[in-house]
Parts: C-alpha cells; structure tokens; sequence
C-alpha cells in the first residue's frame, strides 16, 4: 500500500511541478512578446536547458550535433516567435518545433553520410594505383613484411604520422626509418606484381 | 561559432513588440493579394457570365459558390492552424469537408435522378468540361503563391498537409472567382469538373509543401 501512495504522491507532483515551469515559460514568453529584452533572456536561456536535455536524450548525450541543435531551434525559436499563441501551452509550441528540428536533422543527415561515400568512389576511380591498392587485402600484404618495416609502414603512411613522430617514438633515427619504409614499399611493389602477373 | 551570451544578445538585443494577430494576418494578406490577382485575370480574360443578372436569381449560381466557398473556408481554416508548429487540422473541418462533398454529391445525383438519361451527357459534360479545371487551376496560382509566401514567415511542420491545405484554399477561391464567369448551372458537371479544377491546386501544393516549406 505504502509505496503505491508514494509513486502517485511523486506523481502529483511532478505533475505540479511541470505546471508550474510550463507557467513560469509562458509568462516569460508573453512579456517578450510585449517586446521586454529581460523575460525574453531568461527564457532563452531557460529553454537551453530543456532543449539540451531533449536531444541528447534522443541523439546520444555525447552526440556532437545536440549543441548545434540546441542553438539551431534557439534561433527558430526567436525567428518563429510570433507563432505562439498566448493561448496555448507553450511548452507544446516549443516541443513541436524541437520536434521538428530533429526530424530535419536526421534527414539531413542521412544524406551527409551518403555524400562522402560517393566522393570516395570518384578518388578511387581518379588514381589508377589507388584503385589497384582498393582491390587487394592491405593488410594482408603488410603481414608478409618484417615487424619493424610494418609498423613504420602503418604508422606513417596509413594512420598519418611524420616521419619525425615515428623516429622518436621507436628511438631510431629518421633516415633508419625512411631506409625501412623505402625497402618495405619496394618488397610490397614486387608482390603485387607477382600477384598480378597470370 | 557564436557562444551562448553572444548569440542571446544578438537575439534579444532591440527585441520589438510581436505584431497583433500576426499569424491571421499574414496568411489573410498572401489570400487577399492572391485572390485580387485572379479576381483581375478572370475579369480581364473572360468577364462576367453574360447572364449573371438572371443567375444570381437561381439556385444552381448560390449552389456553385456555396460549394466551393464552404471549401475555401475549411481550407483556410486548416491553413491558420497548421501555420502554428503545434497545429492540427481540427475533426471539424475534416469534417466539414466530409459533409460539403456530400451534400454536392447528393444534390448532384438528385438532378441526374429527375433528368431524362438522354440529358445525361450535357448534364455531365456541359459544353466546358475540357477547360473548366486547367482554367481552375491556374486561376489558383497567385493564391497559392500568396499562402506560400506567408508560410514561409510561419511556422508549419506538416508540410505535406500545410502545402495540401495551401492548394485547396487557392483552388477553392480560384473556383468561387471563376463560377462568376462560367455559365454552366448543372450540378453534377460543378461536383466533378470544379471539383478536379480545385483537386489539382491540392496535390500540387502537397507536392510543393515538402519542397518548399522547410526552414
């Protein structure tokens, strides 16, 4: 019995205590939209908040895009302004329009990821040798080199690190492991020339 | 990237008094411009019906323009609230709508019911059947740009249906001008031909409402 009373206890009033935000954002809304700059702050900040706590329970609360959509519905929101009417819950009028960002944005984004792999096709297609390089396992080749040769190999020309970096971080000089890179390449050129040849 | 204090600033900085009844406003504004345009055009390309003095005298003449300003109402009824980003077509004007098309119909069936099913045809087909919706329809293309130009100020989030609503109160305005010069009286050629004259301007702005109205 005891906990039951309590849940809707707890119940009651959250619902009292949403009622009252929803009252405070209101009349924060009403006299902004009398054209008063204080409320009108306050409420942008206040509904940061709220809006933070909307995306990122939807995108991720680590999703880079939460904050860029926080501040893209703020802006709907000044720029939509006059479509609130002071008659009607402004906490709907705010979530229709959170809503609404939020769809625009997962289409949006559909369409940026469908990009860059259209984009990476045209490279492949553009360099003859890359495209060669794309048709056989990289690092199924790498593991027939030398240990040493591989990992300077890896490390500077697929994860993008300088020669210096790599000097340093192995304790060897530059030219040992320029020398190294150099010798592997050339072991893996005559590979894939045995692999091509019928 | 603006931070936070700056962009509230930039927001709330001269901030001004929101207009009175901006929403009914501006959507009666892009209507009332777009309505003079075609009220122009249907005067200056046919005129009025020859016989209007004794039109206005029938029935079948209040009937056509009941018809088809009872669907303008409704449309634009639908316009006002679907303009808000909470807004919902409310289940009286669906239906409304429900009961306009009804009642033409069943009007319209009574005067076939009556007829000789020798009058069919001319009954149907009138003598304007081809032109009647095409001339409709772009009879709707300045009201439709008006109600356009007002979303683009508001705030919808169905597009679809904001743009459907759009096309249908263009449509049924662009009909309610046109009945003024068209001088065909039967009902079952006003139920089929106005109503395919305002059905065009509904799916072109459905159609245009995804493409048009996102901000």
């Amino acid at each position: 019995m005891k906990p039951v009373a309590l849940g809707a206890a707890d119940r009651t009033w959250s619902v009292a205590a949403l009622q009252q935000l929803e009252e405070r954002l209101r009349s924060l809304m009403i006299s902004a939209l009398a054209g008063h700059e204080q409320p009108y702050r306050q409420l942008l900040m206040d509904i940061a908040n709220r809006l933070r706590v909307y995306f990122s329970r939807r995108l991720g609360r680590e999703n880079a895009d939460v904050e860029d959509l926080v501040q893209e519905t703020r802006l709907a929101v000044h720029q939509r302004r006059f479509t609130y009417d002071s008659g009607r819950a402004f906490s709907a009028w705010l979530h229709a329009i959170a809503r609404y960002k939020l769809i625009d944005h997962r289409r949006r984004s559909n369409s940026a990821v469908s990009i860059p792999i259209d984009d990476m096709d045209e490279l492949f297609v553009s360099d003859a040798s890359e495209a060669a390089a794309a048709r056989v396992d990289v690092e199924q080749l790498l593991d027939e080199l030398p240990s040493q040769a591989r990992g300077y190999i890896r490390a500077v020309k697929i994860d993008g690190k300088s020669i210096s970096e790599v000097s340093t971080s192995h304790g060897v000089s530059e030219s040992a492991v320029k020398v190294a890179i150099h010798r592997g390449i050339k072991t893996l050129a005559l590979r894939l020339k045995g692999t091509d040849t019928p | 990237m603006t931070t936070t204090p700056q962009l509230i600033d930039s927001l709330a900085g001269g901030l001004k008094p929101a207009p009175h009844g901006f929403v009914a406003r501006c959507l009666g504004l892009g209507v009332a411009l777009g309505a003079s345009i075609a009220i122009a055009a249907m005067l200056l390309a046919w005129g009025l019906r020859p016989d209007i003095l004794r039109a206005v005298a029938s029935s079948s003449f209040w009937l056509k323009l009941a018809y088809t300003g009872g669907l303008a109402l409704l449309g634009f009824v639908s316009i006002l609230r679907l303009s808000r980003p909470e807004g919902r077509v409310p289940p009286m004007v669906w239906l409304g709508l429900a009961l306009v098309m009804l009642a033409m119909a069943a009007l319209a069936a009574a005067e076939l019911w009556h007829a000789p099913a020798s009058d069919y045809r001319a009954l149907v087909m009138g003598s304007t059947s081809a032109a009647c919706p095409w001339l409709i329809a772009i009879l709707a293309i300045p009201t439709i740009g008006g109600i356009f130009w007002a979303l683009h100020r508001l705030a919808p989030t169905q597009l679809t249906l904001a743009g459907a609503a759009a096309g249908l109160t263009a449509g049924a305005t662009a009909a309610f001008i046109y009945a003024f010069s068209c001088d065909e009286s039967a009902l079952p050629f006003v139920l089929i031909w106005y109503g395919i004259g305002m059905a065009v301007p509904t799916a072109i702005g459905a159609w245009l409402g995804r493409v048009a109205l996102r901000w």
